[in-house]
């Protein structure tokens, strides 16, 4: 599988499988994502998509029986390898779920600087603009400014969600993973999400895990196809979407199957 | 057609009725209790009751202050003791419970819910009273705290269950260690709930007789030293309720009234924090 190969690399798999006790559920990909760049993973439900994703910040490790063989490499490092504590890695490579997740006990407030306090505690000062300039990134700071005390539950869902993307973007990371965040979005927060990930893809390397496929034309440089484990085709966007090289690419974005 | 129809309806009506009046014979049984307690011991309720000590048997007057001081300092020392280990138990049961150890420990729980208060209370004479040589109003928190740890390892666990995974899954991506998205997510997402839980513990327990016979023993002076013997209003109610003078068996019944007041107040509390806690949270 040739991958794209433009720009400086941040995010590279090799070889990855991921298993679930004995059930492969990914197999052997091997992907590079190159810096500042969206790269959208598609395929049906159950392809091994949010899977792939989860095995970049090893998530994927604390699911039941969940382990993986071959290399991701964060700038060149293997973050599978024994000496990188996967709790550090977690601080470089964010994570935004399918349904925002915000913290039920916290203000809005403390749930943008969870991910700071738990690296060690920091001026207030420091905190306050750490905070300030997560929620503008996400979009949200104009709408919770004034209320930035407030349970994190009196947001929207799509104000909850871009809370959990201010959350994931206040301790700085390299790397941004998106499972499906529009999933449990209507229209308006969707297409917030959508134009956040132009903007944000100036300063980290998004990959998206989506079942929308329009949505992956419209905000993708690179587009992954995954179907039952296997990446079938990958390449730029536009190539994917308009003159894909392979059948089962073409059968799955006009239609015919997933 | 309509025969069918006509039979639904009937064992529909049935039905109804039959929960209907078995729930009233349930609530009815409260509310006579609290009705006779009220109609036999308000009266004897007043100043002296609560602030003054029993006078020689044969006078009347005096009260029970050394009994409600007492059983608070009791159930509160086995609160303190019962609550951090039935809530670690309970945090540990639903978070990393699923191997073999927590199933031994689930099932020791268990068997514990569902021991007799008596039998602990003998176990503790036999490990605590006996060895010190006297009874103590410790030994009776030990006591209560035994039978108030696998109540509540049993409700956290549940509580704690209840919490999304995908909270505990958010904390983990942010690069939280495990054990603090236990205590700082986890834990204090399902903290109302969990309360609650140790509210009606303590309320459990704070009527409870048994445990308490062989171990705080009761007293008739007004004790605050844990290593000594101490009155409790349930060891005064036992003792009062089956004397034979009519003046004990008036401050019984208020005593009663009193526990009962308390119980009561510690269910309404337990309310209470969840539903502001849920209320605060929306």
């Amino acid at each position: 599988m040739a991958p794209p190969a433009d720009g400086r690399v941040r995010l590279e798999t090799q070889r990855l499988t991921a298993l679930y006790g004995r059930r492969a559920a990914v197999k052997d990909v091997s992907i590079l994502f190159p810096t500042h760049t969206v790269t959208a993973v598609i395929g049906p439900s159950g392809c091994g998509k949010s899977t792939f994703l989860r095995c970049l910040n090893r998530m994927h490790e604390l699911a039941e029986g969940g382990w993986v063989t071959g290399k991701v490499l964060l700038d060149g490092e293997d973050i599978y390898d024994r000496d990188v504590d996967p709790i550090q890695l977690r601080r470089r490579v964010g994570m935004v779920f399918q349904r925002p997740t915000p913290f039920p006990t916290m203000t809005i407030y403390d749930n943008v600087a969870a991910g700071l306090r738990v690296n060690g505690r920091r001026p207030r000062a420091q905190l306050d603009a750490a905070v300030e300039t997560a929620l503008r990134r996400a979009a949200l700071w104009d709408e919770v400014k004034d209320r930035l005390r407030h349970s994190a539950l009196a947001l929207s869902g799509g104000q909850q969600q871009r809370l959990c993307v201010a959350r994931a973007l206040a301790p700085e990371p390299e790397v941004l993973l998106l499972d499906e965040p529009t999933a449990s979005l209507d229209p308006t927060g969707t297409q917030r999400i959508e134009e956040l990930c132009h903007e944000l893809k100036a300063r980290y390397t998004i990959v998206i895990v989506t079942h929308n496929l329009q949505q992956a034309a419209r905000i993708s440089d690179y587009t992954a196809f995954f179907y039952l484990g296997d990446l079938i085709e990958l390449g730029r966007t536009e190539q994917l979407f308009t003159k894909p090289s392979k059948e089962q690419t073409e059968a799955y974005i006009t239609g015919r199957f997933g | 057609m309509n025969a069918r129809r006509l039979r639904r309806r009937l064992v529909n009506g049935t039905m109804t009725a039959l929960v209907g009046a078995l729930s009233f014979v349930a609530v009815l049984a409260l509310v006579l209790i609290l009705g006779h307690l009220v109609a036999k011991g308000a009266s004897s309720l007043d100043w002296n009751f609560f602030t003054k000590n029993p006078v020689p048997t044969g006078e009347t007057g005096g009260g029970v202050a050394h009994a409600i001081v007492g059983s608070g300092i009791i159930v509160g020392l086995a609160a303190l003791i019962g609550l951090p280990i039935g809530i670690g138990t309970g945090l540990y049961l639903a978070e990393y419970g699923s191997g073999r150890l927590g199933w031994v420990v689930r099932f020791v729980a268990d068997v514990l819910n569902g021991t007799p208060s008596i039998v602990v209370g003998i176990f503790v004479w036999t490990w605590l009273v006996r060895p010190m040589g006297h009874f103590s109003a410790f030994a009776g928190s030990v006591a209560l705290a035994i039978l108030m740890v696998p109540m509540i390892a049993r409700t956290t666990e549940e509580l704690v269950r209840l919490v999304p995974h995908s909270l505990r899954e958010a904390a983990l991506a942010l690069g939280y260690p495990r054990w603090r998205t236990s205590l700082r997510i986890v834990a204090r997402t399902a903290l109302a709930g969990i309360l609650t839980g140790c509210l009606v513990a303590v309320a459990r327990i704070a009527g409870e007789t048994a445990p308490l016979l062989f171990t705080a023993l009761g007293n008739v002076n007004f004790n605050t030293h844990i290593g000594e013997p101490m009155e409790a209003l349930s060891l005064q109610i036992f003792q009062y309720a089956t004397g034979p003078f009519d003046e004990w068996h008036r401050l019984a019944w208020a005593s009663a009234l009193v526990l009962m007041g308390l119980v009561l107040v510690l269910a309404i509390l337990a309310r209470w924090v969840l539903r502001s806690r849920h209320g605060a949270a929306r």
